[in-house]
Order: structure tokens, then sequence, then C-alpha cells
């Protein structure tokens, strides 16, 4: 075992591991947005979130094909392609919740569940559709830009990309920003008051249906700006590339609510870390005998048992007194 | 009595190379049959490079009595349970593609095949590493059937020759690479070897390149596709890649067999295109000796074909024991280019004929 090996690499790993902390945290926002005013997982969110990952790359590669990248400076594209895939995924989140959640407001939870299952399919389906007629490619290829492509070395054995920082800067500002929604403002007020308890909210005056819809867009453009993250760092070229960070946001989802919002994003950043530690770590410390590819397993593993033991976040709960 | 001919097409490119060569070959070499008053049939299917949809094509093809040979496929993943089918009736399969150890080393009487074999193809890869003056390589794979067992056979070789392999991991991680190029890149190797196919290696080497990882890139014939430069761009110029199928440029007899297919087709071959056309040849020869000797049956055919001699575009063809090619031809390339266009330009560095490994199970 090389000791010295080891030791080297834990602050790269451990940055790494907090960068994709960090972009789990991002998506599991819009799950816990949904489940906290819904009550149900919404499988359609990583479908939604791609989407506007797509629609970013989209409109990257016609102002390639246009030659207006290497014009404009690329703060502007980037912000253009953001804005763009933000308005995208809030339409489509909007109009999801009207033809395939709202109609079934009032049935039994398993069967929203089921509606939410079929718009995911419907929406991988259709953004492989068009890709695969409109492209005809099997790998999406998009440009980079290589400001954000360039790296800075800390040390010789630790350095972070442009992306990543941008990663993190827009992870602390939405949940920022979704902090002081929630808890500051008088729509946040509402939206939690639906949370609580939606016939109540309504006999208080509360346009029930008008808060379900302003938190899905909402929180669609928290998706996607975890989308355009992720693309920007992992650089995904495949249509299902949303399914895996699925199971870890509804872990989130569930085990989390609208009222006690901004705890919780430490069980992200611990999964976003674990994985990175798993992959780096396991094979060396084993001597081969497991591999990078226990990476999910070993994390998974250590979520279910803080959600068994520690199910509020790890950090814990802030309890109010009843008034 | 009809033969059929019989590929498919999963990267359309290179299935339809296999599907246009046995074409060209059926139609070329079809007179003397036809003179014996046989009719011949060249009938493409398609197995999608699905296992199950191979195996479904692969009953339809026992239960049709007229065919006589089959010419395919693409994927070993596609080829062996395919093959168990043609084997209860023993109807001859020639593979112009399937690189894959296993294919042959279940020693079916009625499956060869003309293009090299995989454990080999690591060896090449070693062996050229070794002429590199390559002194350390950390390998990764897919953990396929493909990527895995080419990957092993590297490792076994460059130790022997000395080559110091610092790692050995697996993943099936398409898109975030970071936690695996971390310690590969404390860890300093002269080679990453990849074994494993493009559209996974390819942002693996764009990563490890831009995390400012220096060693050199290497891999199998899963590399062999434009658009490994087309998502990993610089990074992959320079690197070198082996293969089972060389250009066709690089055949003995290429030159009349190109222009003959372009003027066929109106284009140049694709990969595999040039063994697919021996393997039909090889498959018509066969069964024009059983005609003539009376009465053509599957089995007949099978064992004509395992002891065919045949001078091809792509060089000497006699299988062994087994249904190997005696020696089989393999190819270290190297990308020139970082724009997917030129991917044809790519140069053959070394160019071996190796026989397959001996007393291998």
């Amino acid at each position: 075992m090389d000791f010295e090996l080891l030791v080297g690499i834990f602050p790269q790993v451990l940055l790494d591991g907090l960068i994709l902390g960090f972009m789990y945290a991002l998506i599991a926002l819009g799950y816990t947005m949904v489940y906290g005013v819904l009550e149900f997982i919404n499988f359609a969110h990583s479908e939604i979130f791609i989407l506007g990952a797509f629609v970013g790359v989209e409109i990257l590669l016609t102002m390639k094909s246009a030659g207006l990248l290497d014009v404009l400076p690329w703060v502007l594209v980037l912000l253009l392609a953001l804005v763009a895939g933000m308005l995208a995924s809030g339409l489509a989140a909007v109009a999801v919740e009207r033809i395939a959640y709202r109609p079934l407001r009032h049935a039994p939870r398993l069967i929203p569940l089921i509606s939410a299952i079929g718009v995911s399919f419907f929406l991988q389906d259709l953004i492989r559709l068009f890709e695969s007629i409109w492209r005809n490619s099997f790998n999406l290829v998009y440009p980079t830009m290589d400001a954000l492509n360039q790296r800075f070395e800390l040390t010789p054995t630790i350095d972070v990309s442009v992306k990543s920082l941008v990663v993190i800067v827009a992870a602390l500002l939405m949940l920022w920003a979704l902090y002081v929604l929630v808890n500051r403002t008088k729509i946040g007020t509402a939206i939690r008051a639906v949370a609580e308890d939606q016939a109540a909210a309504s006999l208080m005056g509360i346009n029930v249906n008008r808060m379900i819809s302003l938190d899905l867009p909402h929180r669609r453009g928290h998706g996607w700006g975890g989308g355009r993250a992720v693309r920007r760092a992992v650089r995904p070229h495949q249509s299902l590339y949303g399914i895996h960070p699925r199971p870890e946001g509804v872990h989130r989802g569930g085990a989390r609510r609208h009222r006690q919002y901004p705890r919780g994003d430490d069980g992200r950043l611990v999964l976003g870390l674990l994985e990175a530690f798993a992959a780096s770590y396991l094979s060396l410390l084993t001597g081969g005998a497991f591999g990078a590819e226990y990476k999910d397993i070993f994390a998974f593993s250590i979520l279910i048992l803080i959600l068994i033991f520690r199910p509020k976040g790890l950090l814990g709960e802030v309890v109010r007194e009843r008034a | 009595m009809l033969l059929r001919a019989r590929c498919r097409a999963v990267r359309p490119r290179s299935g339809e190379g296999i599907k246009l060569g046995a074409q060209l070959a059926v139609e070329k070499g079809k007179a003397n049959l036809e003179k014996m008053g046989y009719k011949v049939e060249f009938v493409p299917f398609d197995d999608q490079a699905k296992p199950d949809v191979g195996v479904a094509n692969a009953k339809n093809i026992i239960a049709d009595k007229d065919i006589m040979a089959v010419i395919g496929h693409l994927n070993s993943g596609v080829a062996i349970p395919s093959s168990e089918v043609y084997k209860e009736v023993n109807v001859a399969m020639i593979s112009p593609a399937n690189t894959n150890p296993v294919v042959t080393d279940r020693g079916y009487p009625n499956v060869n095949r003309v293009c090299g074999r995989d454990d080999v193809q690591g060896v090449v890869g070693s062996e050229f590493a070794h002429g590199q003056k390559i002194k350390s390589a950390y390998i990764v794979h897919d953990k396929t059937q493909y990527g895995q067992s080419i990957a092993e056979f590297f490792k076994a070789d460059s130790e022997k020759k000395g080559i110091k392999v610092l790692g050995f991991e697996g993943t099936e991680e398409k898109s975030n690479f970071d936690p695996i190029i971390t310690p590969i890149k404390a860890k300093n190797p002269d080679l990453i070897y990849f074994g494993g196919i493009y559209d996974q290696a390819a942002p693996f080497f764009k990563q490890a390149r831009e995390k400012g990882v220096k060693s050199k890139f290497m891999g199998p014939d899963g590399m062999d596709s434009s658009d490994l430069t087309k998502i990993a761009g610089k990074a992959v110029v320079g690197m070198s890649y082996t293969s089972a199928a060389g250009p066709a440029s690089a055949l003995p007899k290429a030159k009349a067999f190109v222009d003959e297919f372009k003027k066929k087709f109106g284009k140049n071959p694709e990969p595999y295109a040039a063994e697919a056309y021996d393997a039909a040849t090889i498959a018509l020869r066969a069964i024009e000796e059983t005609a003539k000797k009376g009465k053509v049956s599957r089995e007949d055919v099978s064992s004509a074909v395992r002891k065919a001699k045949l001078s091809g575009i792509t060089g000497e063809i006699a299988f062994d024991a087994k249904g190997d090619r005696q020696k089989a031809q393999y190819f270290v390339l190297q990308v020139v280019s970082d724009d997917p266009a030129k991917w044809g330009d790519n140069k053959i560095v070394k160019q071996l004929a190796i026989a397959p490994p001996e007393g291998k199970k």
C-alpha cells in the first residue's frame, strides 16, 4: 500500500466529491419542492431537467454553426443558453403539471406517481426521437469553451476547473435564492401553507393551483440550472443521461420537506463525497479486489444507513414550538 | 437450391461493410453454381446488434433448409448465442468480424472466422507498447466480455514483457471520470490502455488530458470510429489502437477489390467488407465442392469450409482445427488528426501476422 499516494490525492478527491455533491444538491432541490407540495415523487423531474440541458446544447450548436461562438464573449453565450434552458424547462414543467398531475390532484397518491412515470418515458423518447432525427448522430457533441475548460493548479497535484467553480457558485446561488423565496416572501409563505395543508390554505384565500404551478417552473429553473451544470461538468452525450441522478434525487426528495428546506443538502454533499472517495480509493485500498464500479453500492449503503438513523439530514432538523 | 448469406448492421457503417462485401462476393462467384443448375441467392438479415434478435434470426435461418452458410455477425455478443443455434443443424458460419476468443474456443465444427482474436489484440498492443519503450501502464476497461478480456490479455502479456502494470480498473461510468483519473495522474504511467469502446473511451481520454495526464493512450479496435475524435478532439491525436481488420488499402490485393467495390456501390469499402468478401467466397467454393460430389448438405458444406484454402484479398486463409485463421493479420494504427473527417487517414504504424495462441481451452 502506497501511503504517500493515498494522502497525496486526498485533497483532489475531496474537491471532486464536493463538486459532485453540489450537483446532486441542485438536482435534489426539484424533487424536494414537488414532494413538499404534492407529496409524490416526481419521476419526470430528470427528463425535464434533461430537456433544459438539451435546449442549452441546441442553442450552443446553433450559435456555433452561425459562427457566433467565436465572436461573442462566453459569459453572454452562457447566459443566453441558461435563460433559454430555464424557460424551456419551466414551461415544460407547467405543461406537465397541467396535463398529467392536476387532473389527478385528488386521486390516491399512487395514481399521479404512475402518471409521472408515463410522462418520464414520453419525454425521454421525445428527446431521443428529436435528436436522432434532427442531428442523426449517436453521440451528441456540443462545443466547449476554452475559458471554461481552463484549470487552476492550486498545487502540482490539485487542480480545479473553471466549470467546477461555476457549478459551485451556481449551486450556492440557487440554494440561497430558494431559501429567500420560500422563507422570506409572500409567495413562499403561501407555498409553505399549501405544503402544510391544501384545504386549509385554500380556505385562507390562497389559490392552491396557482401556488403549485408557481412552485413548478421555479423548481424547474433549478432543475435546469442543475442540468446545465451537470452537462458542463460531466459532458454527457446521450439522451438518457438523466437517469442516474434520479435515484439520488429521489432519496433526497423522500427525506426532505419544504418546511425544512435549507437543511438536508448536507446529505447530497455527503453522497457526492462518498462516491468520489469510493471511486478513487476502493481499488487502492483493497488491492484491486473492489474497483470504482462499487462506488454506487458503497455510497447508497451509507445513505440508507443515514436515512434509517438520521432521516432529517445529518445536521438534524429545526423544530419550532407551536404557538 | 439457394445459398443464403446473412449479415447485420449495428453501427450502420460497419454492418453495412459486411453486407456489401458478402453481396459482392456472391454476385461475382455464383456463376459456377448456376451452371450446375443451382439457384444462388443472397439474403441479408439484421440482428440490430442485439443477442435476442440475432438468436431469433438464427432460428429462422436454420428452419430455412436452403440456407447453406452464414456470413456474420458484427458483434461477438450476438455471434456467440446465435452460433449455438447454427450448431444444432451444423450450418457453416464464417465470421468476418467477431474477435472474441469464445467464438472459436468452444470448438464447434461449423464456426470459423477470417479475422483475428481479441486475446491476440491484447498481445499486439503490449508488443507495440514494448517496442515503444513503455515502462509502465495503467489499464482501464469497460467490464464487458469484449473490453475486459482484451484488457486482461494486455495485462498478462505486458507483465511478461516487463512492463509494470500500475493499476487495473473496470468501470461502467460514462460521463464523470474524475475519481478514476485522480489516482492515475498521481501514479503517472507511461501508457493508459483502455479496453472498451470509443463512446466511453473518448470522454475518459478527454478528461484525462484536461486534468493534465501526460501518458500515451492506447486501445483495441473498439476505438476505431471517427466519433472518437469527434468527442475527444485533440486529446486523442497521436494515440494508437490495434485492429484485427486493417483498412482495405493495407491488404495484399487491395486495389482491385477497392475499385470493384467502388464501381458497384459508389463508395469506399467500409470496415470488414474485405473480410466478408473472403468469407463469402470461401462459403461459395465450399458449396461448389460439395455440389460436385453430388447432394449438397449442411454437414458437408461445414466440413468443406473447415478444410478450405483461399488466397483471398486479406491474404492466405486457412482454418485451424478450431476454426481460427491460421495466421491472421493485426494492425496498430495511429490517430493523425482531430478532424473526424480525416479518420480514414489514420496511419498503420505496425502490421503483424500472428497465429492464434495454442492450447487455450
